[in-house]
């Protein structure tokens, strides 16, 4: 069923502003999209947030409770909330989040926000999914070093320093500036990521968050070509996830891997092969 | 793909006491349910919106506050009243065995009582979920 809705869906998607809410567990998140979300609704659009936490690797399980924080969604048909486990993929969201955004999208949402599980430093597929990637950091987040680290810095459009309120916020917000003057990351595009302070729980600069994402989406369209380099880029690389989605699939049941697991286990750990000779053995069907 | 069970724990009205709610939605998890946790005070509009938003398959309520033949009743009415009376409700809590009874009359599938084990619920959601399958196959 899934598949037929999804291609049906596909042709009344790109109305709606996708922005990715990434950062460290604990940052905020949750309490940042809603107030972001109040915000919008307030100005009269319609907002939908797909929050993504993760699935137990042992139970297969999830609790997921970001629904917690976002207590506006009760009540206001202009405000849909789905909570969705990670399922094992490991890239910050679930494989399916982007399938799910689509069908948002079609349904005349106007945002959509989409939140990640708690990242750490290599959590990067939201990149794909949203125009604009918001990182929520906390005064504790770390030194200079941290900073310079690569993977999660690189990706954001817009910083937000979350409980600010709290001692370190001014240190961080040097760090990061210091930093994206001496590297270059990957923004050779000419975009420079703001940096927004915030406290969420109080609604304490949400709406220059906001502003600046929307600065950022703006920018995003001035330069037609750049936009459609940028969105090829992004499909190319969807494809060829969902190719490889397929293909992995396909050929683990070609070749029967599955029934052939427990016997490889048994010879390997007899002494009898290697785990290289035995994957080299393998015949895709 | 596999099909996961989808349970939304739910914590009505204005008992603060969550700790039984939390045991449960650990013991869903842990038998590999996805938990949508939704927090302390909520009315029955709140849980029943939030049980459409996330599409679940069971709905859970724990009530310690006395007020479960106005909160459950008011529940299943919400559901009815969206076209979303698939979804399955159930309960725990101080929950008189008469009012239990009535409850289920009324269409709540099962009242699990203080010192049930959670294994007796996760079993329950697990019939449940198989048997509707059944009968939609």
């Amino acid at each position: 069923m899934g598949r037929e809705l999804l291609d049906l869906v596909f042709p009344r998607i790109g109305h709606a502003r996708r922005i990715g809410i990434t950062g460290p567990p604990g940052s905020g998140k949750s309490t940042l999209v809603h107030a972001v979300a109040m915000l919008l609704r307030r100005r009269g659009q319609r907002v939908a947030v797909l929050a993504v936490d993760p699935t137990s690797p042992f139970s297969g399980g999830a609790i997921l409770g970001d629904r917690v924080r976002m207590p506006g969604a009760a009540g206001d048909e202009g405000f849909f909330v789905r909570s969705m486990a990670s399922r094992g993929s490991l890239g910050g969201v679930a494989a399916t989040t982007h399938e799910a955004s689509e069908v948002l999208d079609a349904a005349g949402f106007d945002w959509i926000l989409i939140e990640t599980v708690g990242v750490g430093q290599s959590e990067l597929e939201i990149v794909e999914l949203a125009d604009t990637v918001v990182l929520v950091l906390v005064p504790e987040s770390g030194d200079a070093v941290q900073v310079m680290k690569a993977g999660i810095m690189e990706i954001a459009d817009v910083f937000v320093i979350n409980k600010y309120d709290r001692e370190g916020g001014d240190r961080l917000m040097r760090d990061i500036s210091v930093t994206m003057q001496i590297t270059q990351w990957s923004r050779p595009e000419g975009w420079v990521p703001p940096i927004c302070p915030t406290v969420a729980t109080s609604d304490e600069g949400i709406e220059q968050v906001l502003a600046e994402a929307e600065r950022h989406l703006a920018w995003l369209q001035e330069d037609r070509p750049r936009l459609e380099r940028f969105r090829a880029e992004k499909l190319r690389r969807r494809l060829q996830m969902l190719l490889s989605r397929i293909l992995l699939e396909r050929a683990w049941k070609a070749a029967q891997i599955d029934e052939q697991l427990d016997g490889a286990v048994e010879r390997i750990m007899a002494g009898d092969l290697s785990p290289y000779r035995w994957v080299a053995g393998i015949e895709l069907g | 793909m596999e099909e996961k069970i989808r349970v939304l724990v739910a914590k009505p009205g204005l008992d603060g006491h969550d700790r039984g709610a939390k045991v449960v939605a650990s013991a869903f998890r842990d038998a590999g349910f996805e938990v949508i946790y939704t927090g302390l005070h909520q009315t029955p509009e709140m849980i029943v919106d939030a049980a459409i938003q996330e599409d679940v398959d069971i709905l859970s309520i724990s009530v310690l506050s006395g007020a479960h033949m106005t909160i459950f009743p008011r529940v299943l009415e919400l559901l009815r009243a969206q076209g979303a009376e698939g979804i399955h409700v159930i309960g725990g809590g101080v929950i008189p065995r008469a009012d239990a009874r009535r409850l289920k009359e009324l269409g709540v599938g099962e009242i699990f009582g203080p010192g049930t084990p959670t294994s007796e619920g996760v079993a329950y959601v697990r019939k449940w979920v198989a048997a509707r399958h059944e009968t939609q196959a």
